[in-house]
């Protein structure tokens, strides 16, 4: 099936088989490896992108139902140069280890600091509930939201 | 909420000891990332493999030319079609002379032995048409019964999992001597059976293998997402024959290990041999449902303990009966794990006799193999837990009775009734700092205070006096417990024409910052900033001696050798130095990265001028070659002794079973620290695993052999959700046998942490006659265990 949809602000023309997950097309079909697999039943949130700027498990997502419509991944979060202030307080607070959740659980907060720009200690471990993390134990990524809420304006509470 | 102070400037001498943010997060916050699965090279073809379904059968028919039918596929093989090229899965600790080493075909020879075992192979020019093709093999299983349970796997007229041996024990391992004497003259023995069940690794990166013939060449390159490239490398090798010089093992970004990726898999044997076999790339990128049943397990002993004391609570004695379980075949290490825990038993506490016997018993089942810990946890657990069982009998406080037998500070180093000789410790500066950030009287007086109000909820205090040994390891050491390779750690220094450093370790990170904290080290000798060094590591053709990362090893022993290279490096460029200031070597110090004459402040010469001279030659010293690099190699003089007191507030509510972890404070004692952050890290993340084993974690089999916990649907990994922020402090003893004073961490959470929480538990439930609490700490197991103890039966 042919779709367009526009990654990280590209717009691409692909024809895909139906049953392609967004994710699979996202890493094999145009490149887009910083988004990663994690597990096989949508628990572990490590392919976490935004389709139209919410937060979604790309791989729950087939590719043809993102037709039309644009994503944006870790690698289109920033330019190069420019961080985006999460990706600055996960660095800032150690909020990752070996970096395999980091995109999904980068996206996951980008979308929840963009529904809740104050959220509470418990409002963040709710938020994240969907992003598995084996290495950090979460504590410094509870703080790594709270400081991103910090940078963004909002004040945690 | 608290906010990290901002520390982000890398200026040197300060180096070390510094929370210096990390190199590798710049990459990894971007997606740019190197992951073995990223890895696509022309002409690649795409593995899938056909697992067994059934725990124990007999293979009576296997053709896999209807595979060769379907699209896109190039080759599809079973164990026949492989024929020599089907290696074995070696396992280098064989732990007794007569242990029973049965054969681990990497496709199954006539029987499967767990769900999981790999059966066929098929190659397609992508992973989804390999993948469909798989439906087209045609197999028949003749069902075998299978043997889960280790207590009927050694019982008369078991099933065999190896036939051929004839037994389904491995091997029994037997140390010390002496228990029941001391026991015979003791006030009060406690007995107590605990399970310490069988764990997944669950690393967030599926593994991925990628191998490449080079060229016309012989020499084929392997990408793999491991921790050991350089073990790796050396047991490929072995098992296909090809010649070790054509080997080239890297391991590119891996994401999260824990001892799971410690191993050499039969995936990257098959993944190895195929792409030598068929001349292109060969790569194989498991499921997570693959993961769950072909990764190795963890921990699966059942541990019968039996602790002596007088009756005013000094220890005597202890004796440690396990059965531990192997599963269906030994992997790199198995029979060896529940040995790395055999010396940890007698924990911190002084005492007369202690006696040891473990049997590895095989089942049908994934096998068990390192993971965070590896044998040391479940040692830990079995000490801390009957301790307060024998408090709880003699009617003392759990921390005083700890407090009685513990070896004091004045006493190292301590040599162990188990045969270690402690170098450091202090076991009453951490427990003290714990106990005050914990308001351990305070919990205690609440604790009482619910229990007299008959509160549903009850509170309880899990204690845990942790050390452990790691740092792996001494090569004599591991040679007296006949594991066949050594421990030491290997570093070049090299200095580059402009002033630039590369440290090339023989460590193999996983997410751990060794190159922000190599860097540390290096800088912190050689005084150039932490930026302008360059630590290589996971290749080996670029990094060709190493003993990789396990066991809290690598800075514990591959620190050392950082160390000592950078030393070396430092007296050689000093020669040079001495040169060009004119004057002798012993008249010059090297001083934050410049060398200058003692006495005269204007003679001075920069490390990056003395790199440039060696660089060119120019005016080199008679006898001095061009170039400026050292190298080290450590041998570590012992392990090292981590420390250190977790203290847990668990609340239960009597009437539903439920367990929550209010508060967790740990103090542990790690050393010196090199990056403070990262060590917090470590222990953040170790506390997290070990309070997954007590609480939420636990592979489990049916009957027949399925694991039922195959998917992380099924397997509760924690989620944010289910678990607090942590209070974490350290102290410091420096390591005597380590020469930059540092211990290892990495897994001292996940070792300490498991029994605070089962400890808190059974506090909290005491009263009402629950003496354990089977892992994990679910609702359902909690409620039935007090509905047992309540209807006055065993908990």
């Amino acid at each position: 099936m042919h779709i367009s949809v526009t990654v990280d602000g590209t717009a691409y023309q692909a024809d895909v088989e139906p049953r392609t997950l967004l994710v699979h097309w996202l890493r094999e079909g145009i490149g887009k490896v910083g988004t990663v697999v994690g597990c096989d039943t949508s628990n572990c949130g490590s392919c976490t992108v935004l389709l139209d700027g919410r937060s979604v498990k790309s791989c729950s997502v087939l590719a043809v139902q993102a037709d039309g419509s644009s994503v944006t991944t870790i690698q289109g979060l920033s330019d190069g140069n420019e961080w985006h202030p999460v990706q600055t307080a996960f660095k800032e607070c150690h909020g990752l280890q070996c970096g395999y959740c980091t995109p999904g659980m980068v996206m996951s907060t980008v979308d929840l600091l963009s529904e809740n720009p104050n959220p509470t200690e418990a409002e963040i471990r709710e938020g994240l509930e969907g992003n598995l993390c084996r290495c950090t134990g979460y504590h410094n990524i509870v703080k790594s939201v709270a400081l991103a809420a910090d940078l963004m304006g909002g004040s945690t509470k | 909420m608290t906010q990290m102070d901002v520390t982000n400037t890398t200026e040197t001498p300060t180096a070390l000891g510094r929370p210096i943010r990390r190199k590798e997060d710049a990459r990894l916050l971007h997606g740019q990332t190197n992951w073995t699965d990223n890895i696509q090279l022309p002409g690649t073809l795409h593995m899938a493999i056909l697992r067994s379904p059934m725990a124990h059968a007999r293979i009576t028919k296997l053709d896999v030319s209807g595979a060769l039918k379907m699209p896109n596929v190039v080759a599809a093989y079973g164990a026949a079609e492989l024929g020599d090229l089907n290696g074995s899965v070696p396992c280098v600790w064989p732990v007794t002379d007569d242990i029973v080493m049965p054969g681990f075909p990497a496709l199954a020879i006539d029987k499967v032995r767990h769900v999981g075992d790999c059966v066929a192979v098929v190659l397609a020019t992508d992973a989804v048409h390999a993948a469909d093709a798989l439906e087209a093999i045609e197999v028949d299983y003749e069902p075998l019964p299978a043997v889960v349970n280790m207590e009927s796997a050694i019982a008369d007229g078991s099933t065999i999992v190896h036939d051929d041996k004839g037994t389904n024990t491995c091997y029994v391992y037997n140390l010390g001597g002496g228990y029941d004497e001391v026991a015979a003259k003791a006030d009060v023995i406690v007995k107590r059976r605990f399970i310490n069940q069988r764990l997944i690794p669950a690393f967030m990166e599926p593994r991925a293998v990628v191998a490449a013939p080079m060229g016309m060449s012989d020499e084929i390159t392997i990408w793999t997402s491991t921790q050991i490239p350089h073990i790796l490398r050396v047991l490929l090798a072995l098992v296909t024959g090809i010649p070790e010089n054509n080997l080239r093992v890297v391991a590119p970004d891996v994401g999260g290990g824990f001892g799971g990726k410690l191993q050499c898999y039969r995936e990257e044997i098959l993944v190895t041999q195929l792409a030598r076999k068929l001349g292109r790339p060969v790569k194989w990128t498991e499921t997570r449902s693959e993961d769950m049943v072909a990764t190795h397990h963890g921990r699966d002993q059942i541990q019968d303990i039996e602790i002596a004391a007088t009756s005013d609570g000094k220890m005597l004695g202890l004796k440690v009966t396990l059965l531990a379980n192997m599963g269906a075949y030994l992997q790199i290490i198995t029979p060896g794990v529940p040995l790395l825990g055999m010396f940890m038993y007698p924990a911190i506490y002084k005492m007369d006799a202690y006696d040891f016997k473990c049997t590895g018993v095989f089942t049908n089942t994934t096998p068990t193999d390192a993971y965070r810990g590896a044998g040391r946890p479940e040692a830990t657990y079995a000490i801390e837990r009957i301790v307060d069982e024998l408090a709880a009998e003699l009617g003392m406080e759990p921390m005083e009775l700890r407090k009685k037998n513990w070896i004091t500070h004045e006493e190292f180093p301590f040599t162990t009734v188990a045969g270690l000789t402690y170098d450091t410790g202090n076991y009453e500066a951490a427990t003290a700092r714990a106990m005050e950030l914990f308001d351990y009287d305070g919990l205690r007086a609440e604790q009482a205070q619910r229990r007299a109000s008959g509160d549903p909820v009850q509170l309880g205090i899990g204690i845990s006096t942790f050390t452990e040994m790691c740092g792996l390891a001494p090569s004599r050491t591991l040679g007296a417990l006949k594991y066949v390779a050594g421990g030491w750690e290997h570093c070049t220094v090299r200095l580059l024409p402009t002033g630039k450093v590369e440290v090339v370790t023989g460590t193999s990170p996983h997410g751990q910052g060794h190159e922000t904290a190599w860097s540390q080290i290096a800088s912190s000798v050689l005084g150039v900033p932490v930026e302008d060094i360059e630590v290589i590591h996971s290749d080996t053709g670029r990094s060709p001696y190493g003993m990789d990362t396990y066991g809290s090893r690598s800075l514990a022993v591959g620190g050392q050798a950082i160390k000592k290279a950078a030393d070396r490096l430092v007296e050689k460029a000093k020669v040079i130095a001495a040169h060009q200031l004119e004057c002798s070597p012993e008249d010059i110090e090297f001083v934050e990265g410049v060398f200058r004459v003692k006495g005269d402040p204007e003679k001075v010469q920069p490390l990056a001028a003395v790199a440039f001279e060696a660089f060119t030659g120019h005016n080199l010293p008679p006898g001095v070659e061009p170039t400026l690099s050292a190298e080290a190699t450590v041998d570590p003089e012992d392990f090292s002794y981590p420390h250190g007191t977790h203290l847990a507030a668990m609340e239960v509510d009597t009437e539903t079973g439920k367990v929550t972890l209010r508060k967790y404070v740990c103090v542990d004692d790690v050393g010196v620290q090199v990056n403070p952050m990262i060590v917090e890290g470590q222990v953040h993340g170790g506390l997290a695993q070990g309070i997954a084993q007590a609480m939420f974690e636990g592979a489990s089999y049916d009957e027949d052999g399925n694991l039922q916990t195959a998917s992380f649907a099924d397997y509760l990994l924690p989620s944010a959700m289910d678990l607090p922020s942590f209070i974490t402090d350290t102290t410091c003893t420096p390591s005597t046998t380590h020469p930059l004073g540092t211990k290892g961490v990495g897994e001292a959470g996940a070792i300490a942490s498991t029994p605070a929480i089962i400890n808190g538990v059974v506090d909290a439930l005491r009263p009402l006659g629950v003496t354990d609490i089977n892992m994990p700490a679910a609702p359902m197991t909690v409620w039935r265990a007090i509905q047992a103890a309540k209807a006055g039966g065993a908990a």
